[in-house]
């Protein structure tokens, strides 16, 4: 990442509630292009909650969320137009179940950008080339294992040619044999320069590939850093309560 | 005994009875058609984000699923032809058949869309959000992701609203239609009520025949397409 890079995505004051649960407090949090940035904290702490309201998953209740100069619109064309700018992979896969590989990642730039049948899939056979999965293009996503469906999942993300990738715990439902094999495509990405929002617990991939960590709890930013220091010299307690139970065993 | 048999035969000739069926199968094809479209526009609303567009569906379906289907025949003829005067065909017979139609269509469109409905409870709301997410609008969302597999997870109980269809056709005779197998099973037994046993299971034996093919196939479907996740 450029040292002065334009903000990409800036969230201001922005607050959320679960009925009595308070689960985004005051956040404000500025991602510049070409950032990587992961978002770690125990679960509750709202950090899925915070990458699912940068592209309205999730509405929020008051505060402002900007993504590449232009406020998230509420609804209707305007927010699919910005949704189609926005790359997301989910915990679960997602992938259209009754769709083959090849259609999943073409279906985005056919119907929402109006590319030709043709340049999709000889984009898309390019793309899923990229993450390894060329040669299951066309099977159903249920012919496939955890590992090769998130990796076509984030291929049909990187179709839409997005301005930001969010990951929301793109790894806790793979098996562990699998989790390697989705990390290097994101590595990947990240030494290609995709602005990238990445909520995750592998620390192995937040010192490889993170410019920078931020530490959420109870729906707050308690603390960033740069990766090395977050992991070997965090500021406050929460957070060096938090690395003493993921990283001992 | 021989001349007991030939009468009833005499009867099966003498009243059109393969005919009057062929009269409920063309009801029931056309009124599922017409609740097929209509109930499918509902589970849309019923669906959809807008509270106004849910309001409105959820009004119809209920308003409509709780009114008999006898009731609803009988305004169709009674209200809309006699009373308001609706003309839909100059031919007499077509413009009841119509009529008919129109009634079982719109009845079975509430189970229709709670039978969709149901279908798309079995889609994961995973499906939806990742559709959002490349940048569709909700109606294409629907369309092209959330729809085509609530649709494959709905057919068993879209089969079972095809027969329940099927079995109401007889209500038509409740809309003046002619030929069709309740009102003629209550002629023949009125003229020959000494075959009412005859007459009654050969209509009975006739909607068993082309119900339960209904049933298997529906069974057969809705396993072949379900979804694998």
């Amino acid at each position: 990442m450029e040292k002065d890079a334009p903000a990409l995505v800036e969230l201001k004051g922005v607050n959320k509630h679960f009925g009595d649960l308070h689960v985004l407090q005051d956040v404000d949090l500025t991602v510049r292009k070409g950032e990587v940035l992961v978002v770690i904290g125990p679960s509750g702490s709202g950090k899925s909650t915070l990458c699912r309201a940068i592209n309205r998953l999730e509405t929020i209740d008051d505060g402002e969320i900007v993504i590449d100069g232009k406020p998230l619109p509420a609804e209707g064309r305007a927010l699919a137009r910005l949704r189609a700018d926005v790359g997301m992979v989910f915990q679960s896969f997602n992938l259209f179940a009754h769709k083959t590989v090849l259609d999943n990642v073409t279906l985005g730039p056919r119907k929402v950008r109006g590319v030709p049948k043709k340049d999709a899939e000889e984009e898309a056979l390019a793309l899923l080339d990229r993450v390894g999965v060329k040669n299951q293009a066309h099977k159903m996503p249920a012919q496939l294992s955890g590992g090769q469906q998130q990796r076509v999942a984030i291929a049909r993300a990187l179709a839409m040619h997005p301005k930001v990738m969010l990951f929301d715990e793109p790894t806790s439902a793979l098996d562990p044999e699998m989790v390697n094999e989705v990390l290097d495509a994101m590595v990947a990405l990240a030494k290609e320069g995709m602005t990238m929002i990445v909520v995750t617990h592998e620390m192995g991939f937040a010192r490889k590939a993170a410019d920078r960590v931020v530490f959420m709890a109870d729906g707050q930013i308690v603390e960033q850093a740069d990766p090395d220091t977050f992991f070997t010299a965090p500021k406050s307690d929460r957070a060096k309560d938090f690395l003493s139970k993921i990283l001992v065993h | 005994m021989d001349d007991y048999l030939s009468g009833f035969t005499a009867l099966l000739v003498q009243y059109d009875v393969l005919g009057a069926f062929w009269t409920n199968i063309q009801l029931t094809f056309w009124g599922a058609l017409l609740a097929l479209v209509v109930g499918t526009v509902l589970a849309v609303m019923r669906i959809s984000p807008l509270v106004s567009l849910d309001w409105a569906g959820t009004t119809y379906v209920n308003l409509v699923r709780n009114t008999p289907l006898t009731v609803i025949m009988t305004f169709l003829v009674l209200g809309v032809w006699t009373q308001l005067g609706v003309q839909l065909s100059s031919d007499f017979n077509l413009n009841f058949f119509i009529l008919a139609v129109i009634g079982l269509g719109l009845y079975h469109a509430a189970f229709v869309c709670e039978a969709i409905r149901s279908g798309v409870n079995t889609v994961p709301v995973g499906q939806a959000e990742a559709a959002r997410a490349i940048g569709l609008p909700f109606t294409a969302a629907a369309r092209m992701i959330v729809l085509p597999q609530a649709f494959r997870g709905a057919v068993a109980p879209l089969g079972n609203t095809l027969i329940a269809l099927l079995k109401n056709s007889t209500v038509a005779a409740a809309a003046s239609v002619t030929g069709e197998t309740a009102g003629t099973m209550k002629t023949m037994i009125e003229f020959q009520p000494n075959y009412i046993w005859e007459i009654f299971l050969t209509f009975a034996i006739g909607y068993v025949i082309l119900v339960i093919p209904i049933g298997l196939a529906t069974t057969w479907l809705s396993n072949r397409l379900a979804v694998k996740r």
